[in-house]
């Protein structure tokens, strides 16, 4: 049954990731990337691990596709991307070098001899307590202060955020001027 | 069968690392700087994926630890990216990787 459940999330990942990547559209990678999300959700619980899955789909399928559908909307760019590439040996070069990078970690990191650690190759036992209440103890006790850097870690995004998407030059309070570039944008 | 398999942390650890290859071919190969975002997140989803693996093999909840950690850095990232890509919008009408090349000599 594990096996079932792994190959088919496989193949969901899989599919989304290529989705992403082959699709012209923004809107479809967007959505592909919300199937590739929930399908390492569904793996996240497959690994017992219930809390992080629960704030895959919440931060993630949630909150980070609904940003990006957001950004897509607000700028209209579902236009299709030029085919005809400037650099022409970069697309081969890309898929290359991929490829050689894939084979390397797969080959090099699953052996013993380069790693001088045994690969996880045994089966898995069942965990040894409750997940959420491991996951809170360790995060408020060993991880407090990378904890506490979080918050301005995002304070600094918001602020970031909207500084960066303001209008520059505009006073807050004045209606920025009506130009034709605007309806558009 | 396939029901009869018995998955290892090895399944998920090359599975992660055929995700995250994917999104780095298409960091390379796409030109929309939207989409370009997308492939790091399939980057930074394929780590996810191998620190959960080995949270499970090795017994370590320290490795969602992580990975509550890389999914605050993702959300920052992406608010702040998607803010850079609306700020080049407004100035160029184009999300094309290839425009913004005022830095080249």
């Amino acid at each position: 049954m594990d096996a079932v459940v792994f190959f088919v999330c496989a193949a969901v990942i899989l599919a989304g990731a290529f989705g992403v990547i082959l699709a012209r559209n923004p809107v479809h990678s967007a959505l592909y990337l919300l199937t590739t999300l929930v399908g390492v959700a569904v793996l996240f619980l497959q690994l017992h691990a219930a809390l992080v899955a629960a704030i895959q789909i919440v931060v993630y399928a949630s909150a980070i596709v609904v940003l990006f559908l957001f950004v897509i909307t607000l700028l209209g760019v579902d236009r299709h991307e030029q085919l005809s590439d400037p650099r022409r040996f970069q697309r081969p070069a890309a898929v290359v070098l991929g490829v050689l990078v894939a084979v390397q970690v797969i080959v090099l990191a699953g052996r013993h001899w380069t790693t001088g650690v045994a690969p996880p190759g045994h089966a898995l036992d069942p965990p040894r307590s409750g997940n959420v209440e491991r996951l809170a103890r360790s995060l408020f006790t060993d991880y407090i202060w990378a904890f506490e850097i979080t918050a301005v870690l995002l304070v600094i995004a918001v602020v970031g955020g909207v500084v960066l998407a303001r209008r520059s030059g505009q006073r807050p309070g004045v209606a920025p001027p009506a130009d034709a570039s605007e309806t558009h944008a | 069968m396939i029901g009869a398999t018995v998955v290892t942390p090895t399944y998920y650890l090359v599975l992660a690392t055929i995700l995250f290859t994917i999104g780095g071919v298409g960091l390379l190969v796409r030109r929309n700087t939207l989409v370009m975002f997308m492939c790091i997140e399939l980057m930074l989803n394929a780590s996810n994926l191998t620190f959960v693996a080995y949270a499970r093999a090795l017994n370590d909840i320290s490795g969602q630890v992580i990975v509550f950690f890389t999914l605050v850095v993702a959300a920052a990232e992406v608010a702040v990216g998607l803010a850079i890509i609306v700020a080049i919008f407004r100035r160029r009408q184009d999300v094309t990787a290839d425009d913004v090349d005022l830095l080249k000599g």
